[in-house]
């Protein structure tokens, strides 16, 4: 549990790298072992001196430079602070926390993902990737084609891996035109899936849950709470029985299926109450 | 679970003397529940006020060398909308006692918050005279013997349930405020909150929490709770339990040879999981055995034979 220890403890690091991904996301890179070293899915705790602290997908994981990044869309006062850093600024980090994605021996495998859930789902698609006898199948979606994230660098992916992508647009822009559990659907039906994973809005992901449901497929995603202490006591972060900083962020299928009455209906408040989604 | 480690407080009983204590998960049924179902003997609740508090921003808690830091600032629904979560785990286990912390900035909100927290189930209640990071309540009220006296009246009158204080070692002597409470009806006393901390970070000269001073708990102010306890013990007749950096069965075997009939467990959680409700209550019955003793209330106090 030592390591875990050393995990928690909260250390500055220098920027090293800032990114306009989209016009209302960057992405953050910085130098610091612990989180170069974390699993795809894992997230760290983003220390913006004197502003906040929050959680972040490593959308970045590279333990041969070791380097890692953040992605970061602009939704309130500490990411508009983030948006506003430079090379040489400092922020602390604390993790890496949870479990992260499990990535087992299954073959055909889909990922899923919206807005800035491709965060934590590029890592994961560049390690699928890579590894011999799988194919991916990704889907991409976005309201517009502008706010597509990450589009050049999964093309790079797919140009070297075996699988594919199929992007969707809400108004057409690129891709398909409609949401991306339209493709979904169309796909589940004629193919047989070893594995989906999914992030993105919860909206989306709980539709994803119930086709992977429908069509009996193993599930897995990603979910987001408020989060303070991110190691598993302050409770701010529950779904039902589970920690979402300890027990996930990633759940399975059984999991969510517990949780059937909290996931994609409402989430708690900084006061513990509950808020529609 | 084995009948040594039954034990009695303030007319609760307990199937073992390991509780959750108050501001560790504790905010929804759900997650009480759980600390339940990982074999906590009785569970505390999140400190509850009279209004929803959303608390401070981040950070609100930092690890430092053998501790943790926190200033969350009493993040709570509210005990009208927590009822409902008291309800829920009350019909859902019924035979593990539910202990209500409450905080409030009057005695007569505490006794307010405390009659609907006892109306909803609560089987005790926890008063939180000693947070050590809120303003006008917490140790402010706990820091002073009448203040704590005329709340512990104030609550006695209206909750009809036990009622623990939970003390604040920020004190010149703690023995004065826990005979002020006793002395007012308190029914038992729980030792200890954290201690007044901070952190600052080096390289940006910032205090790190968002409140910049919190509280310390864990491993660092064991000793200093082991010493409060022992320091009671000795001075008044309701039972102690002791709460400050219990991590192992021989962290709470300790506790009670200074006086604790039980102990309470929360940033253990972080290290240990919470698998560690059951490896320190199986700890103590191993001991318990090996020592030949039957009960786990045979060794409560026997330092202060030395």
């Amino acid at each position: 549990m030592s390591a875990y220890l050393t995990a928690t403890k909260l250390r500055t690091v220098r920027i090293i790298g800032v990114k306009d991904e989209t016009p209302t996301i960057k992405s953050i890179t910085f130098q610091d072992r612990l989180s170069a070293s974390a699993s795809p899915g894992q997230f760290v705790m983003v220390w913006i001196p004197g502003v906040d602290e929050i959680p972040m997908s490593l959308s970045t994981i590279n333990p041969k430079e070791d380097i890692a990044a953040i992605t970061v869309g602009k939704i309130g006062e500490a990411t508009d602070k983030l948006h506003k850093m430079k090379v040489g600024d400092i922020v602390g980090i604390r993790g890496p926390f949870g479990n992260g994605y499990t990535v087992t021996r299954t073959r055909n495998v889909m990922i899923v993902g919206g807005g800035t859930g491709l965060a934590s789902l590029a890592p994961l698609t560049e390690k699928i990737a890579a590894q011999p006898r799988h194919k991916v199948t990704l889907l991409l979606g976005a309201k517009t084609c502008n706010e597509l994230l990450f589009l050049e660098r999964m093309k790079t992916v797919f140009s070297k891996a075996t699988g594919r992508m199929v992007v969707t647009t809400e108004d057409g822009s690129y891709g398909e035109k409609g949401l991306v559990t339209e493709p979904l659907e169309r796909l589940l039906a004629a193919e047989k899936f070893d594995v989906v994973y999914a992030c993105g809005p919860e909206q989306m992901v709980s539709r994803v849950f119930f086709l992977t449901e429908h069509y009996g497929v193993p599930f897995q995603a990603s979910l987001e709470r408020l989060m303070r202490c991110a190691i598993g006591l302050c409770g701010t972060c529950v779904i039902g029985r589970f920690r979402v900083c300890r027990d996930g962020p990633v759940f399975s299928e059984d999991q969510l299926r517990e949780v059937k009455s909290e996931f994609g209906h409402f989430r708690r408040g900084f006061d513990g109450r509950r808020t529609s989604l | 679970m084995s009948k040594r480690l039954e034990v009695e407080i303030a007319g609760l009983k307990l199937q073992n003397p390991i509780m959750l204590a108050a501001g560790i998960l504790g905010m929804t049924g759900a997650s009480l529940l759980e600390a339940i179902d990982n074999g906590a003997g009785a569970v505390v609740t999140k400190s509850v006020g009279p209004k929803p508090q959303e608390g401070y921003h981040n950070p609100a808690v930092v690890h430092v060398n053998c501790g943790l830091l926190n200033a969350m600032g009493l993040p709570n629904p509210g005990v009208h909308d927590f009822a409902e979560e008291i309800r829920e785990i009350k019909q859902a286990r019924a035979h593990v006692p539910i202990i209500v912390s409450v905080y409030s900035f009057s005695a007569e909100e505490f006794a307010e918050t405390a009659r609907v927290a006892a109306k909803a189930g609560a089987d005790a209640i926890e008063l939180n005279v000693s947070c050590p990071h809120v303003k006008k309540t917490g140790s402010e009220i706990g820091q002073s013997p009448s203040l704590v006296a005329e709340v512990v009246k104030k609550v006695k009158a209206v909750a009809h349930k036990p009622v623990i204080v939970k003390l604040t070692p920020n004190v010149a002597d703690i023995v004065e405020i826990a005979k002020a409470g006793v002395d007012a009806g308190a029914d038992a006393i729980t030792a200890i909150n954290t201690l007044r901390a901070m952190a600052i970070d080096v390289e940006t000269a910032q205090p790190i929490l968002a409140n910049k001073i919190g509280g310390l708990s864990g491993p660092a102010i064991k000793p200093v709770a082991v010493r409060c306890v022992y320091e009671l013990y000795e001075s008044v007749n309701v039972p102690i339990i002791g709460c400050g950096g219990v991590t192992t069965w021989q962290d709470a075997v300790e506790f009670m040879l200074a006086g604790a009939s039980a102990v309470q467990i929360g940033t253990a959680i972080a290290s240990e999981g919470l698998g560690v409700f059951k490896s320190v209550a199986n700890g103590i019955d191993s001991f318990l055995k090996r020592k030949g003793s039957g009960s786990v209330k045979d060794i409560v106090g026997l330092s202060h034979r030395h």
